[in-house]
C-alpha cells in the first residue's frame, strides 16, 4: 500500500470543489473520488467531511438535494454552484502558484546563487 | 460569504432545527450503508460489514454538532454554551456576581423608578380616547386662571379647538346623603366637559350643554367610579337619589368610567357638577364678573385635525388681543401658550423637577457602568492568562468577545431584574401614598410594560457598555507573550482606562453628594427660617360658612360671633381671621393690581404694582406672630362703611412709598376704584412658596371684603390636644351642622414644603447610592492593585519598606484617583446646585459647612473603601509569600 499523505490545512475544501466539480456526488462518492483522483494517495477521515460538505453549503457554493444512488439507495447529492466553480477556478490557481513556488525554491542548486 | 444563502441556512435552522438534524442523520446513514454495500462486497457478512462501517465512521454526536456549527447560525447555541460557561464561573465567584448585580440593581432600580414617575406624570396622557389631541389653555395674565365670561368668549371665537370645556376645583366641599355630612371634592365643569373628552358614562347619564340654562339650572352630579364605589357601595339604585352638596339639592344622574378620575393626574375627584350651579356651592357667584380669575382653573379641548399646537396658541393670542380691546379695565393679555392636558400649571416645574431628576438617576447608572466596566476590566486582567490560552487553543477572537458580553449582559439582566421588582414595588407603593391626608392628591405613577422595557433595555444598554471596556484589551491580547511572561506583560501604564472610569464615577458621586448636602442643608435652613410669621403655638381652624347655608351679610356676623368664641376659650392669647387661606397654605394666594392713588386709569396693564392680598381681623398679626413695624393694628371700628384701610408690608412700604415710616396714612388705589389708606406696616414674609423673592403684600379688613371660606388663628400656649377639643366643642354649640377644620400650621405648610422634602429626599437617596457606588468602585480597584502587586509588596517588605511605604505604594493610586474625582465631583456639584435653588429654599452650596461635609464625607467613602485592602496589604507575610511564586 502506499504512503498516504496528510491533507494540509486548508486544502479539503479545495479538494472537495474538485471532486464535486467533475460531477455530482453524495458525501461517500466525494470519499471515493477523492481517493480516486490522489491515486489513493490523499485520504480523508469520514467524520471530517461532512463538516466541510456543510460550510461549503452555507457559503453558496456547493447545492445538495436528495436522490438515489448507484447502489439504488438514498443519497444526498452535491454540486457545484456558479460561485462554487468560480471558487474553484480561484483555489486551483491560488494552489498551483503556490506549488510552484515551493517546488522552485526546493529545486534550487548551490551554483544558482 | 454568501449571505443569501447564509440567511436561508439561519432561517432553516431555526424554523427547522429539527429537521435539520433528522437530515443529518438521514445522511450520516446513508454514508454508513454505502460503505457497508462496498465491504459487503469485499466479502464481509452485511452485519459485520454495518458495524466495520459504524465503527470507521466514528463518534457520530461529534460530527453532527461539527454539522451544525458548520451549517453556520450557531450564534444561539454558542451564547448558550457561553451562559453555560458563565454560570461555572459565576459559581466559582459568587462575591464578584453579588457586587455586579447590585450595582447594576440599585442604578437601574433608581432609573426606573424616577423614569415611572416621568411615565406616569409627563409622558402617559390622561386616560381618556384621543388625548394625544387634548390641550389645555394658558391665556390671559395667569396661567389656566380666567373668568367665566372670558372662558365663553375664548370657547366660542376660538377658530382651532373641536371644542373648549372647562372647569373649576370644588374644594372641602361637603355631601351630605341623609343626615350624615362628610368631606368631598371634585370639578364644577362646563356642561359639554364629557362631551368634548369624548367619554362614556359607567352607568346612568352624563350632563351636556343642553342641561345648561344659565345659573343654577343644573342640579345634577355625575359621581366618580371610586367615590361610587367606597361611598355608595356601587348600588345602581343610587341613580336619580338627591343628595346635599353644601346644603344643596343635586340629583346623581351618572357615574364616570372607572379609569377617569377627573383632567388633573394627581387629583382624584370624587363628584363633578355643572359650573352653572357654581353659587350655590361656593356661595359666592364668581360666574359673572369678567374681571375675576377665580371663575375657571383651566379649559382645555381636543385640537382640530391639522392644528398644530403652534397655531393654537397664536390664535388663542388673537381672541386675548380682542378682549383686551373691547375689556381694557378687566382683561390684560398674558403670553399665550397650549400644553397637554392633565398637569395644568404645574407641568413645567414639574417637567423640569422629573427631567433633573432623570438626569441624576443617569449619572448613577453611568457612574454604575464605570464601577462595572472597571471590575470587568480587571477581571479580563486577571484572567488573561486563560484568555491567551483560549486564543492559543484556536479560539477565535470575536468568540472571546462573545464570551465576554455574555456574561455582561448576565449580570445587567440579572441586575436588571432585580432592581425592576424593587422599584416596581415602589412605585405601587407611591401610587396610593396619599402625600396629604386630606387633600385628594395622589401620584398616579403605577408602572405600565413601557417603565418594564425601559428598565429591561437600559440594563441591557449598560451590559453591552460595560462589556465593551475589556474588549479592546482581549484583541491586543498577544497569547504568546502572555503565557511566557504572565500577566504583568506591560508595567508601567501611565493613566488606564479604568483610572478614568474610576475619576468619572468618583466625580458623578461628587456631585450626587454635593447636591444632597446642599439640598439637606436648604431645607433646615427652610424648616427654621424667618417666614414673617410663627408657627408655633397655633391651631388653625378652618371653616366654610357658605357650605354651612349662609348667605350675605350673615356670614360676617357669624364670624365675628366665632372670634368672639374662641376668644373667650381659657388660655387663649390672640385670635385672628383671615380670609381664603392663610400664608403658605396650600399654595394658594391671590394677587391683586394696586394703582396709584390719583389713578383714573384703572386698566391692568397701568398698575403700579401686584402684592398678594390678604383679607383679614384685627388681632390677626398678634395672633400670626407678625411684628407691626409702624402703625396701628385694625379694630372692628374698620368695618363695611367705615374708611377703607390697609396694613402692607415693609417690601410694599419701601417699593411704593421709599420706606415704612413714609407710607403711613399714604393711599393707594384698588381695582374697582377704591382709595385705600395705610394704616400700618408689618414686617415680610413668605406668601406663596419658600423659594420665592421677597414680594409686596397688602392686608384689608375682611369686614369690609367678607368671604365664606375662612381660616381663624388661635394662638395658645395650651396643650394643643385640649385646645383643639375645646374650640371643636365651642363651634359646635354654635352650630352643630358647621364643619370644622382643625389644623397646625406646620401641617399645613407640609403641601408647600413638599417640593423641596420630594426633592431633598429623592437627591439624598441618589447621593447614598452614588456614594454607595463609589465604595465598591474604589474598593474594587484598591483590592485589585494590591491582589496584582502581591509580589512586589512582598518583595518592598522583605527588603525593609516601612509600613507607610507599603500603604503608599499599594493604595497611592486609589488615593490619588479619589483626590482627583473628588474634586471635580464637588466643582459640578457646586454649578450644578444652581439649579437646586428653584426647588429647594436657600439651596446654596457657598456654606462652608456644606463644603467641609462633602469633603469630610468623600475622605470617609475613601477610607472605607481601602480599610480592607489596606489590612490586606500591611498583613503580608512576604517570606510565604516569595515561596509560593
Amino acid at each position: 500500500m502506499r504512503e498516504q499523505a496528510q491533507i494540509l490545512p486548508g486544502t479539503l475544501d479545495l479538494l472537495i470543489l474538485k471532486a464535486v466539480s467533475l460531477g455530482p456526488l453524495h458525501g461517500y462518492g466525494v470519499l471515493l473520488r477523492i481517493g480516486q483522483i490522489s491515486g489513493q494517495a490523499l485520504l480523508v477521515e469520514q467524520g471530517a467531511l461532512y463538516p466541510a460538505l456543510f460550510r461549503l453549503v452555507r457559503q453558496g457554493l456547493l447545492n445538495a438535494s436528495w436522490g438515489t444512488s448507484e447502489n439504488n439507495r438514498r443519497a444526498k447529492y452535491y454540486e457545484l454552484t456558479a460561485a462554487g466553480r468560480k471558487r474553484l477556478r480561484e483555489e486551483e490557481d491560488g494552489w498551483n502558484r503556490l506549488a510552484a513556488a515551493i517546488a522552485t525554491a526546493l529545486s534550487a542548486q548551490p551554483e544558482e546563487l | 460569504m454568501n449571505f443569501v444563502s447564509y440567511v436561508r441556512c439561519l432561517c432553516a435552522k431555526f424554523l427547522r432545527s429539527s429537521e435539520l438534524d433528522d437530515d443529518m442523520a438521514a445522511e450520516i446513514r446513508s454514508h454508513v450503508q454505502h460503505r457497508a454495500d462496498d465491504l459487503e462486497r469485499s466479502g464481509l457478512s452485511r452485519a459485520e460489514a454495518e458495524r466495520r462501517a459504524r465503527v470507521e465512521f466514528g463518534g457520530q454526536v461529534r460530527f453532527t454538532e461539527e454539522c451544525r456549527d458548520a451549517f453556520g447560525a450557531n450564534l444561539l447555541e454558542t451564547v448558550f454554551q457561553d451562559v453555560r460557561y458563565c454560570l461555572r464561573i459565576f459559581r466559582k465567584s459568587p462575591a464578584f456576581v453579588i457586587v455586579g448585580v447590585a450595582t447594576l440593581a440599585l442604578a437601574i432600580g433608581a432609573n426606573s423608578v424616577v423614569f415611572g414617575v416621568l411615565n406616569g406624570l409627563i409622558l402617559r396622557p390622561l386616560n381618556v380616547p384621543q388625548a394625544e389631541s387634548l390641550y389645555g389653555t394658558e391665556y390671559g395674565t395667569d396661567l389656566g386662571f380666567q373668568s367665566y365670561p372670558n372662558y365663553l368668549d375664548l370657547r366660542d371665537r376660538n377658530r382651532s379647538f373641536e371644542d373648549l370645556a372647562a372647569f373649576k376645583f370644588l374644594l372641602s366641599g361637603v355631601v351630605d346623603t341623609g343626615n350624615d355630612p362628610m368631606p368631598a371634592s371634585g370639578f364644577m365643569t362646563t356642561g359639554n366637559y364629557f362631551d368634548v373628552l369624548k367619554l362614556q358614562p359607567y352607568i346612568g347619564r352624563f350632563f351636556h350643554a343642553s342641561d345648561e340654562h344659565g345659573p343654577g339650572s343644573a342640579p345634577y352630579a355625575v359621581l366618580s367610579y371610586a367615590y361610587w364605589r367606597s361611598r355608595f357601595n356601587s348600588e345602581r339604585s343610587v341613580l336619580g337619589r338627591i343628595i346635599q352638596v353644601n346644603k344643596h339639592p343635586f340629583t346623581i344622574i351618572g357615574v364616570a368610567p372607572p379609569e377617569f378620575r377627573g383632567t388633573i393626574l394627581f387629583v382624584s375627584a370624587d363628584l363633578f357638577i355643572p359650573i352653572v350651579n357654581q353659587q350655590q356651592v361656593d356661595g359666592e357667584d364668581l360666574l359673572t364678573p369678567r374681571g375675576t380669575n377665580k371663575a375657571i382653573f383651566e379649559s382645555f379641548g381636543h385640537l382640530k385635525p391639522g392644528v398644530t399646537a403652534g397655531q393654537a396658541a397664536a390664535d388663542l393670542d388673537r381672541v386675548g388681543s380682542y378682549l383686551e380691546k373691547v375689556y381694557p379695565h378687566e382683561f390684560s393679555k398674558g403670553p399665550s401658550s397650549i400644553i397637554r392636558e392633565g398637569l395644568a400649571g404645574f407641568s413645567r416645574p414639574a417637567r423640569a423637577f422629573v427631567t433633573a431628576l432623570m438626569l441624576l438617576a443617569g449619572l448613577i447608572l453611568f457612574a454604575a457602568c464605570a464601577n462595572l466596566g472597571g471590575l470587568f476590566a480587571a477581571r479580563a486582567a486577571d484572567r488573561s492568562r486563560e484568555l491567551a490560552l483560549r486564543l492559543a487553543l484556536g479560539s477565535s477572537r470575536s468568540r472571546i468577545v462573545q464570551a465576554l458580553l455574555v456574561e455582561a449582559v448576565m449580570i445587567s439582566l440579572v441586575g436588571g431584574v432585580v432592581g425592576l421588582l424593587a422599584s416596581s414595588a415602589l412605585l405601587k407603593r407611591l401610587s396610593v401614598w396619599q402625600p396629604f391626608p386630606d387633600a385628594p392628591i395622589h401620584l398616579p405613577v403605577t408602572p405600565d410594560a413601557t417603565v418594564y422595557i425601559v428598565a429591561l433595555a437600559l440594563a441591557l444598554l449598560s451590559g453591552f457598555l460595560f462589556g465593551i471596556v475589556p474588549v479592546r484589551q482581549v484583541l491586543s491580547t498577544d497569547p504568546y507573550q502572555i503565557v511566557k511572561a504572565g500577566s504583568n506583560a506591560r508595567p508601567g501604564r501611565r493613566v488606564t482606562l479604568r483610572d478614568v472610569l474610576l475619576i468619572v464615577q468618583i466625580a458623578v458621586c461628587g456631585v450626587l453628594v454635593t447636591s444632597s448636602f446642599v439640598a439637606v442643608s436648604g431645607l433646615l435652613r427652610s424648616l427654621n427660617g424667618r417666614l414673617g410669621f410663627d408657627t408655633h403655638d397655633t391651631v388653625l381652624v378652618g371653616t366654610n360658612l357658605a357650605s354651612a347655608g349662609y348667605k350675605g351679610e350673615q356670614i360676617p356676623t357669624m364670624q365675628k360671633q366665632m372670634i368672639a368664641a374662641l376668644k373667650a376659650i381659657p388660655g387663649v392669647d390672640h385670635v385672628g381671621l383671615v380670609n381664603n387661606y392663610p400664608p403658605l397654605v396650600y399654595t394658594a394666594a391671590f394677587a391683586t393690581d394696586v394703582f396709584k392713588e390719583n389713578a383714573t386709569d384703572l386698566r391692568p396693564s397701568n398698575a403700579m404694582i401686584r402684592p398678594f392680598r390678604y383679607e383679614v381681623s384685627g388681632d390677626y398679626m398678634p395672633a400670626a406672630g407678625t411684628k407691626l413695624l409702624a402703625g396701628r393694628d385694625f379694630d372692628w371700628h374698620d368695618a363695611k362703611n367705615a374708611p377703607a384701610v390697609a396694613l402692607v408690608n415693609r417690601d410694599f412700604a419701601k417699593r411704593v412709598f421709599g420706606g415704612p415710616a413714609l407710607a403711613l396714612h399714604r393711599y393707594f388705589k384698588l381695582q374697582d376704584g377704591t382709595r385705600v389708606q395705610v394704616v400700618g406696616v408689618v414686617e415680610d414674609g413668605k406668601y406663596l412658596s419658600l423659594t420665592e423673592n421677597q414680594k409686596p403684600a397688602i392686608f384689608l379688613p375682611f369686614l369690609q371684603n367678607p368671604a365664606s371660606q375662612s381660616w381663624m388663628l388661635v394662638r395658645s400656649t395650651r396643650d394643643r390636644q385640649q385646645l383643639i377639643a375645646a374650640i371643636r366643642d365651642k363651634l359646635r354649640k354654635m352650630d352643630s351642622g358647621l364643619l370644622v377644620g382643625t389644623e397646625t400650621w406646620n401641617s399645613l405648610l407640609t403641601v408647600v414644603q413638599f417640593p423641596s422634602r420630594i426633592a431633598t429626599l429623592s437627591l439624598s437617596v441618589l447621593g447614598i447610592i452614588g456614594a454607595m457606588l463609589s465604595v465598591t468602585g474604589i474598593f474594587g480597584m484598591a483590592a485589585y492593585s494590591v491582589t496584582k502587586r502581591l509580589k512586589e509588596l512582598g518583595i518592598r517588605m522583605a527588603l525593609g519598606a516601612q509600613r507607610r511605604e507599603v500603604l503608599n505604594a499599594a493604595l497611592g493610586r486609589a488615593f490619588r484617583l479619589l483626590a482627583f474625582g473628588s474634586g471635580a465631583g464637588l466643582a459640578f456639584g457646586i454649578l450644578s446646585s444652581r439649579v437646586l435653588a428653584a426647588i429647594v429654599y436657600q439651596a446654596t452650596p457657598r456654606d462652608p459647612l456644606v463644603l467641609t461635609a462633602v469633603v469630610i464625607t468623600m475622605a470617609l467613602l475613601g477610607l472605607v473603601a481601602t480599610w480592607l485592602p489596606a489590612q490586606r496589604a500591611l498583613s503580608l507575610d512576604p517570606v510565604a509569600l516569595l515561596r509560593e511564586e
